[in-house]
């Protein structure tokens, strides 16, 4: 079979997006399953809601650690809902440096907490470009 | 047979029809768990907010079999949402969270919930949410079972309902209520009920939440057990395991009075005693005083203080009318005050829904209404039921104070219904509170509205007291909501101005009718406690009130107002 048939490439990147530790493998497989008739792109509308929410929550943390003094039993509550948020579609990178950002969020530590941030910015976006190229091939595949 | 009850004609397919209720501010979770249960063949509702939640399960009561909610919601503390749920609609909750350390789970297990699950959750975790349902009804088929041998003996007047259920009481023979009747009951009542088995709760009243705490009281908090409890109270028809998940939860209810006293006393503000109150817009201290006034909105915050005067900012617009009136008048007591502040009729509306809710921190509260002697009060009780017996009851008075002296000072104000609508569990749930503070979002839906009052309304009227009620009419209205409402001070600027409009209507035709000395006044105080409860504010309740209360007047309104009764209002327990 032609590696690059479409069909094998798109299996391909949800393996590797598995592997790779980018998406938890039973959530996104579960949020597949729920495709059906009436929700064919289920999996899809899904990630398309996680990023649109998600883009409030992290200018919402932003914006407390540009802040002073710095909220951080506020950023402490956001940071619970991201997490929430990104174990919906299983976003295991970002969810880990959730994790770690929090860390820093109940050490009041304010460097580090804007350095890890970055770190969250940048998995989530990493992220999103990963996905939307994977359900874009997805629809091609049809 | 209770089985059978699920084989209604909807639940033939039990577990398939499940109406569950789904609360989480996340909204890509929302539309998963909705999937997912949708897959899992159940109805589904699904909710952002905690309060819109609570709207609508007050709204429908009986409308949800399962709720399953979030623990951080951003409006309200999840295991509040839980508490209310249990006390309110005694209905199964599942909490759900990304965080699964021990203590959270453990606090939700102390709150009542019947499961925890921890996202991501997983299509077969949701599958088996249906088991809950189900044991939830058998054992209340036992309960039934277990009056089968009192039934002869005891309640021939209450019929069958008994098990505890919010059914009305309707004086069915007894032989009706036995067991194998129970689905048909069920059936009856439903009316096609969508959840198959009706599930026979029991209905909290004011009065019969007031023997309990006066049971509990008598035996000393400290030694009490359900059994003894349950002999002090001398209802026939109340089994042991309803006073034994009742006190759970007023044991909850008290623990966290305890912890908001605190904030309570701060928030609370102005609470006065009626009499004073009068002047200051403070009377009725309710958040009400924001509700009934339409444009005033006040503080509101009530500090409820337990027992005394409630107190609270009300708008001095709103209290002139109410020291007047009635509310002032009749009670001397601060409790009283409540009830008496409330007068202003206009700006009563609010003060329905805040009655509710009130209510239900009554029920912590102690709220005397069972003072009243309510034996002969429906099993159904809902507010309105209430304010029946404190007509008919010349105590009252007395007993409004014990009720509140019982409540620790720090109580007061908080409860109300942020966090225990549980006392009174009964009493709001039961209809009214639910109805009226689901108004928020169903301003509406004025018909649910009605459905607790009409008993209640009925009672009022006539017995309010004519002239302090004719501003009280408003008041009573908004007093009800206040009660509810309290906790939406915030919101009440707006929810006033709906219930102004919801109350416009319904005031002309109330004004007679409506003379209810709040009862709520006491309540109201302990509304105010909602403070912390602002997100509770519905303004959508107020408007519906008005109509409910209508509607309630319209068809119950057996005694025009009657200036003889006046003296009742002093108890205070008008109940709009």
């Amino acid at each position: 079979m032609d590696r690059n048939h479409p069909q094998h490439q798109v299996l391909h990147m949800r393996r590797s997006l598995f592997d790779q530790g980018y998406i938890d493998k039973e959530q996104f497989i579960q949020l597949e399953e729920l495709q059906d008739d009436a929700n064919p792109n289920f999996a899809e509308e899904i990630v398309t809601l996680f990023y649109t929410d998600s883009a409030r929550l992290i200018q919402n943390i932003e914006q407390i650690l540009v802040n002073r003094p710095i909220d951080f039993a506020r950023l402490d509550d956001i940071l619970h809902q991201f997490k929430g948020s990104s174990s919906s579609i299983g976003a295991k990178k970002v969810k880990e440096a959730c994790t770690q950002l929090r860390e820093y969020c109940s050490a009041e530590n304010a460097e580090g907490c804007t350095r890890t941030l970055q770190l969250v910015k940048q998995e989530y976006a990493v992220l999103k470009r990963k996905l939307e190229t994977y359900f874009q091939m997805v629809r091609q595949v049809g | 047979m209770m089985e059978n009850g699920f084989s209604s004609p909807r639940n033939d397919t039990f577990p398939a029809g499940l109406r569950v209720l789904v609360v989480d501010d996340d909204p890509t979770w929302l539309k998963i768990l909705e999937k997912m249960l949708k897959k899992c063949s159940y109805e589904v509702t699904t909710c952002g907010l905690a309060r819109d939640a609570l709207c609508l399960l007050r709204e429908k009561k009986d409308g949800y079999d399962i709720v399953i909610s979030d623990v951080n919601m951003p409006d309200m503390d999840g295991f509040k949402l839980l508490e209310h749920v249990g006390l309110e609609m005694d209905l199964p909750v599942i909490m759900m969270s990304v965080d699964g350390e021990t203590s959270r789970v453990m606090k939700g297990v102390q709150h009542g919930a019947c499961d925890y699950l921890l996202k991501p959750i997983r299509m077969k975790e949701l599958r088996n949410i249906w088991q809950h349902v189900f044991r939830k009804r058998i054992h209340e088929v036992r309960d039934i079972e277990s009056l089968e041998g009192f039934e002869s003996i005891q309640i021939p007047r209450y019929g069958s309902d008994q098990s505890d259920d919010g059914y009305l009481f309707t004086g069915e023979d007894p032989s009706m209520r036995k067991r194998k009747d129970c689905e048909g009951k069920y059936d009856e009542r439903d009316c096609g009920d969508p959840s198959s088995s009706k599930k026979a709760r029991v209905v909290w009243s004011v009065d019969l939440h007031q023997k309990f705490v006066q049971a509990v009281n008598q035996i000393g908090f400290d030694k009490v057990g359900p059994k003894r409890i349950l002999d002090l109270m001398n209802v026939p028809w109340l089994t042991r395991e309803n006073v034994a998940s009742h006190l759970q939860k007023y044991r909850l209810y008290l623990s966290r009075l305890q912890k908001d006293d605190n904030e309570l006393t701060t928030s609370a503000g102005g609470i006065k005693h009626t009499d004073s109150s009068k002047d200051s817009a403070g009377g009725f201290g309710l958040q009400n005083s924001m509700n009934i006034h339409h444009n005033d909105v006040s503080t509101g915050s009530y500090g409820f203080s337990g027992s005394k005067s409630f107190v609270q900012n009300l708008n001095p617009k709103s209290l002139d009318c109410e020291k007047k009136g009635i509310v002032s008048e009749p009670i001397t007591e601060p409790k009283r005050a409540l009830i008496v502040d409330i007068p202003n009729p206009c700006k009563v509306r609010s003060s329905q829904i805040g009655f509710e809710s009130s209510f239900a921190s009554l029920g912590g509260s102690q709220v005397d209404f069972t003072a009243f002697g309510s034996t002969t009060i429906p099993t159904r009780y809902s507010w309105s039921d209430v304010p029946e017996v404190l007509f008919r009851h010349e105590s009252k008075s007395t007993e409004l104070e014990d009720g509140f002296s019982q409540l620790p000072p720090s109580r007061s104000q908080h409860h109300i219904q942020a966090d225990h609508i549980k006392p009174v569990p009964s009493i709001s749930s039961s209809s009214s509170a639910a109805d009226r503070s689901n108004h928020a979002n169903h301003a509406t839906s004025t018909e649910s509205a009605i459905d607790p009052l009409p008993v209640q309304t009925k009672n009022h009227i006539s017995i309010t007291n004519h002239q302090a009620f004719d501003p009280l009419s408003t008041t009573a209205l908004s007093m009800k909501s206040q009660g509810f409402n309290l906790s939406c001070i915030s919101d009440l600027e707006s929810t006033q101005r709906n219930i102004s409009s919801g109350i416009e209507t319904l005031l002309p035709s109330l004004d007679e009718d409506l003379k209810f000395c709040w009862l709520q006044g006491d309540y109201l105080a302990m509304n105010l406690g909602l403070q912390d409860f602002p997100e509770y504010y519905d303004p959508g309740i107020v408007s519906e009130v008005p109509i409910h209360l209508y509607d309630a007047l319209r068809h119950d309104y057996d005694n025009p107002c009657d200036p003889t009764e006046y003296p009742l209002i002093e108890q205070g327990l008008f109940i709009v």
